[in-house]
């Protein structure tokens, strides 16, 4: 199997050898591309999350490199960035009251990651705090920049937290499998509650914990018939849509006292 | 069965949806009340975000009060003229609570709010509802007719002017404190997703002193209106009525509600009465837990508008 594998890559690789072969010839650069089997996920009335896999390959990758395994891809799934408020809860005679907030512009709702290996031993963490790259590194722009540091420091903290805690930041170790030299296969998760809108999927590869190459991708995910229909109507004729929730109401309430009457 | 809410954005199982609603559909048509006090809060309780809690809450409130006013309609134990007094003061309020509600989720304190008036207001109901009902249960067993209505005896309501005849309930009172009761019960409705019938059915017997059996009627009358301009107004400026889960919990609900009716013709006034008031106190009590006990999550997240 091993075998085969590698015989179907040293093929591949020297077909691109054949297509390529100025960049054979000096030292090659990588490089990484992705591609997603569709450019639209919908959303239906039985989604409950769902994993969504990603192909990719490596562009010109150093066999002897890639034998050793220290080639690395880290691909991520971002949500639509939207502005959001952290709120703290404190206790005010008593009672627990939200008291301070901290607000940030373009936090991604959704951040799906999946890797080769667990983050900590494909690279330095500087290097992810440069990339602004994994739920933990992620950079999250305050809208008031000129609060204090540390305040802004334990909210992102709670912000990264909570996201994780609902399971829109997911990280997937493992994730990410080679298949061959070339080519790799990403799972990452779609939580229940995932976003709609554009998510732009970006592969990182990374050569023995040197960040290479970036490339990215874009999926549109969106609710689907029924529930894009009523989604739509409630927001773009919400007047009509109300009235119809209140005609819904009432045929219900007449129509149950037909069927279940007991008097 | 899972199904995922199209405004909730949440995926949920759908039987409990349906139980939940029938179990709370049995209640309201065994005590004559809406069930929205019931239905917000075990929304909340089930994650799903308050303000939408609170807004299918009141669309929920349309189905079950319409179906009870029907069968009010039929017993001729419906007051249209103070229903539609009510009703005036009901928009007003109702719309004075969504302008309130809007505030508080821009500066982050309507979970709190609703939390508080859920807490103080049932509490209070349920408190002297309580009270009242034992000292009945005590009378009947010493052998004492129960008296609710004492004729012949005035309050300071009955001495304010613009008096206004009301025949089905033979009452003869001014329309102030009418149109106030109405105005606050539009306010709760909106702010707390109830049809506010806990509040109306009590404050119409001990305050205006309307005729029990024309009370329920009426209460139902106007909560269908009040709770339906409710549903409106959170759909229009809120966008936070979601039509599948409203419909779910009224399937559930109507039939309940039936069932519920038929259990509370078995039991007497004053024990149906005992047993709402420790129902609403339990509420009380739940979510004045959450209160005051230290929460698993101090941050929370919330979008800005």
């Amino acid at each position: 199997m091993a075998g085969a594998r590698r015989l179907a890559a040293s093929v591949l690789f020297s077909l691109l050898a054949a297509v390529f072969p100025a960049a054979a010839q000096n030292a090659p650069t990588e490089g990484i591309q992705i591609g997603l089997s569709t450019d639209n996920v919908s959303i239906t009335a039985g989604f409950s999350g769902a994993d969504l896999t990603i192909f990719g390959s490596l562009e010109n990758p150093d066999p002897l490199i890639a034998r050793q395994g220290r080639y690395d891809v880290i691909v991520v799934l971002e949500g639509p960035g939207r502005p959001v408020v952290v709120r703290r809860k404190d206790r005010v005679l008593g009672v627990w009251i939200n008291l301070e907030s901290e607000s940030f512009d373009n936090v991604p709702v959704s951040y799906s990651v999946a890797t080769t290996r667990p983050m900590q031993d494909i690279t330095e963490p500087t290097s992810y705090k440069q990339l602004s790259l994994g739920a933990s590194n992620l950079y999250m722009q305050p809208t008031d920049t000129g609060g204090d540091p540390t305040t802004i420091q334990e909210f992102t903290a709670a912000l990264r937290e909570r996201k994780k805690a609902t399971g829109l930041y997911s990280e997937n170790v493992g994730g990410v499998q080679f298949l061959s030299q070339n080519l790799f296969r990403a799972t990452v998760r779609l939580a229940p509650n995932v976003p709609v809108g554009t998510h732009k999927a970006r592969a990182f590869l990374f050569r023995s914990g040197l960040f290479i190459k970036e490339s990215s991708a874009q999926l549109e995910i969106r609710k689907s018939g029924f529930e894009q229909s009523i989604f739509r109507a409630a927001h773009n004729y919400s007047f009509l849509y109300g009235v119809f929730a209140i005609c819904l109401a009432m045929v219900t309430g007449w129509l149950g006292r037909l069927v279940f009457r007991k008097d | 069965m899972g199904i995922y809410l199209p405004i909730a954005e949440i995926s949920v199982n759908v039987f409990v949806l349906l139980a939940m609603g029938a179990a709370v559909g049995f209640l309201s048509g065994m005590f004559g009340v809406g069930g929205g006090f019931l239905i917000t809060p075990l929304l909340i309780f089930y994650n799903i975000p308050p303000a939408i809690a609170v807004a299918t809450g009141a669309n929920q409130v349309i189905a079950s009060s319409f179906s009870g006013a029907l069968s009010h309609m039929k017993r001729g134990t419906l007051d249209f003229k103070l229903g539609g007094v009510l009703l005036a003061g009901g928009v007003v309020g109702s719309t004075g609570g969504i302008y309130v509600f809007g505030l508080l989720r821009r500066i982050g304190q309507l979970d709190l709010f609703i939390s508080l008036l859920y807490v103080v207001l049932l509490g209070t109901v349920g408190g002297l509802m309580l009270v009242e009902s034992v000292n009945a249960l005590r009378a009947t067993r010493s052998g004492a007719a129960p008296t609710l209505k004492k004729s012949g005896q005035h309050n300071w309501i009955h001495r304010l002017p613009l008096k206004m005849r009301f025949r089905a309930s033979k009452l003869f009172v001014s329309v102030i404190p009418v149109l106030g009761l109405g105005a606050g019960i539009g306010f709760l409705s909106s702010i707390m997703g109830v049809g506010g019938g806990f509040i109306m059915v009590p404050a119409l017997i001990y305050l205006l002193k309307v005729p029990t059996n024309v009370v329920i009627g009426t209460s139902l009358f106007q909560i269908i209106f009040t709770s339906a301009y409710t549903t409106l107004v959170h759909a229009t400026t809120n966008q936070t009525v979601d039509v599948m889960l409203a419909f779910l919990l009224m399937a559930g609900g109507v039939a309940g509600a039936q069932y519920g009716a038929k259990a509370g013709q078995r039991l007497r006034g004053e024990q149906l009465r005992a047993l709402l008031a420790m129902l609403v106190l339990a509420v009380a009590v739940r979510l004045a837990f959450d209160l005051f006990v230290t929460p698993p999550n101090l941050y929370s997240l919330t979008g800005a508008e």
